[in-house]
């Protein structure tokens, strides 16, 4: 059994590095079963419009009906893949997309094979050899995936974050030590920095229990790292302790 | 290295909002065409985000920045470097009168190969009723098939076309919907190392071996060439073909000697694979409305050797378009 990743690693030709969000089977089982439901909905109510058709024939209805039935269940997968590049309704609300394993956007033909092979992913009866296959294989890729070089995703809304939460332009009062600033950043390793610059960046999704808390915990860190002179710190808050200590991490030197 | 992240930011969030603009207007219209001077904005805007994204490697910037600047470089990338096939550009004259037939001669030994199996199917189908004939129930699973041929025969001159009276454009879209699933299911069984589709057309040929005895044996020779060669010479083929692009399929799977990836193995067959199967599902909707409109009509309503000629001239026409058409024209992109 391949160890599986929950990220693809794709290196551009520029040499820049950038990882893909792997999504697992149960948010793509959920996607499906919204696909079922929309290709339900969506058989129905073409047979409800074609049922006009009895008006003139019942044979004609019914074999309206047959092939429609039939175009829906092969079409849609092939159709909203492509139209909305790598989607259907199922994926667009669980935030996934169907990528060319190599980050490149699909072609046509992809679309078209990864959806005709869900016969085999659906055998012997629900999903069972894609389920399985997309459990064992490293990219957490089914029979149809494989054939077609494809690969399921998360796409959740990333937005910059924002970063007046630092607060960085109020006066700091260890920025007068430059021997113990440049000690504090050779001190503190970058993942200690990079969490206290997090703590930060979220603080407001934090309740505010949970905030001083955190930002007490490193503060002691940061305090016992590097001793600062009592002036400096008295009456300085946690947390404004960290965003001093963030704030002389981050800057640039020479500023 | 430190950077100075506010800083950063600062100078270059216009251009990644820019980059952001430029993605969603590329995204939301698949042909919209930016142009040379727009196309090389965006290329720069792409190196600037990399470049940001590089600046980032292996420092302590939050992850919520790092996720960001991959999103934009990751959509951008797939921008820039995909050259994306225009499904709606597709010309359907010359993709039926050249890509099709051209495809199918490409991959002529897999078809030799689906032939082969279907015809040792159908040996072993007309032996096992030869040597057991109280298992004909067994071997073919069409209810219409148990009874004698003679009997058969004599009961459908009688009815002269009626039973299906009413409900042939039923019948007819039954049959394309459901031979078009044996297809896909002969095509994509090729996953399995070719197995499924190899058991596929065997069976196929077991139940064809069947019928073509036990017809013959009743001397209902000419009923069976009357009601079969109609449709058949159109159905069997396309079947043949679904078995051709499964075998494909299963041959790029194995890729024995080839010395590429799978993932490079399959890149070269995807577009013959859909060509295929597109055009084995054009066979199955014209075989389909033979069957129902044509083939069901016997003596005394429609003369057995009007049928068979029809048949032969179907036929002719078929090899003659899967032999010769698109020769001497563009050879279709491979892949």
């Amino acid at each position: 059994m391949a160890e599986q990743t929950t990220t693809l690693q794709i290196r551009t030709p520029e040499g820049i590095r950038f990882s893909l969000l792997l999504a697992g089977p149960t948010s793509r089982l959920l996607a499906l079963l919204v696909d079922f439901a929309c290709i339900s909905v969506a058989s129905t109510t073409i047979s409800t419009v074609l049922r006009l058709f009895t008006l003139i024939s019942q044979d004609i209805f019914m074999a309206l009906t047959i092939l429609s039935g039939f175009v829906i269940s092969i079409g849609y997968g092939i159709g909203c893949e492509w139209y909305w590049q790598g989607q259907t309704v199922g994926k667009r609300l669980l935030h996934l997309r169907v990528m060319d394993e190599q980050g490149l956007k699909l072609q046509f033909s992809q679309v078209v094979i990864r959806n005709l092979l869900r016969i085999v992913d659906s055998l012997p009866a629900l999903y069972l050899v894609g389920g399985i296959a997309s459990l064992i294989s490293r990219k957490c890729q089914r029979l149809g995936d494989l054939a077609a070089g494809t690969i399921v995703i998360r796409t959740p809304k990333v937005q910059l974050p924002d970063l007046e939460q630092l607060g960085t332009e109020k006066f700091n009062s260890l920025a007068a030590y430059p021997q113990l600033v440049a000690r504090l950043r050779q001190k503190v390793s970058r993942e200690e920095g990079a969490i206290a610059l997090r703590a930060l960046i979220r603080r407001e999704e934090l309740d505010p229990t949970a905030r001083l808390e955190l930002f007490r915990e490193l503060a002691v860190m940061f305090r016992s790292q590097v001793a600062f002179p009592a002036e400096a710190v008295d009456g300085v808050s946690d947390e404004r302790y960290v965003r001093n200590v963030v704030e002389l991490l981050f800057e640039q030197r020479g500023r | 290295m430190i950077i100075d992240l506010e800083r950063f930011t600062a100078t270059e969030k216009p251009f990644w909002d820019e980059l952001e603009r430029l993605l969603k207007r590329v995204e939301d219209d698949p042909a919209c065409r930016l142009g040379v001077e727009g196309a090389a904005r965006f290329h720069y805007l792409y190196q600037r985000a990399s470049a940001g994204l590089a600046r980032l490697d292996g420092l302590a910037a939050p992850l919520e920045f790092r996720r960001y600047l991959e999103s934009l470089v990751a959509r951008a990338y797939g921008e820039i470097h995909s050259a994306r096939d225009n499904a709606h550009r597709l010309v359907p004259r010359t993709w039926l009168l050249e890509t099709f037939p051209q495809t199918f001669r490409r991959y002529i030994r897999q078809f030799q190969l689906a032939v082969l199996i279907t015809i040792v199917g159908a040996v072993f189908g007309a032996a096992v009723l030869m040597v057991a004939p109280e298992e004909k129930g067994m071997l073919l699973p069409f209810d219409h098939l148990h009874g004698s041929p003679t009997e058969r025969v004599a009961k459908e001159e009688q009815e002269a076309g009626k039973r299906l009276a009413g409900h042939k454009a039923t019948f007819s879209s039954s049959l394309m919907t459901h031979n078009t699933q044996v297809s896909i299911a002969c095509m994509a069984t090729g996953m399995t190392w070719g197995v499924g589709t190899i058991i596929l057309l065997f069976y196929n040929g077991v139940i064809l071996g069947a019928v073509v005895l036990d017809y013959l044996a009743a001397g209902q020779g000419v009923f069976l060439a009357g009601w079969l060669l109609p449709h058949g010479v159109i159905e069997i083929p396309a079947i043949l073909i679904a078995g051709q692009a499964g075998l494909v399929l299963a041959t790029t799977l194995i890729g024995k000697g080839s010395g590429l990836t799978l993932v490079a193995r399959m890149r070269l067959v995807w577009a013959d694979l859909t060509t295929l199967i597109g055009g084995v599902a054009l066979m199955l909707v014209w075989a389909g409305i033979v069957e129902a409109f044509f083939s069901q009509y016997h003596e005394p309503v429609l003369p057995y050797s009007v049928k068979i000629a029809f048949g032969v001239v179907e036929l002719c026409l078929l090899v003659l378009f899967l032999g010769r058409s698109g020769r001497g024209g563009k050879v279709a992109k491979r892949g």
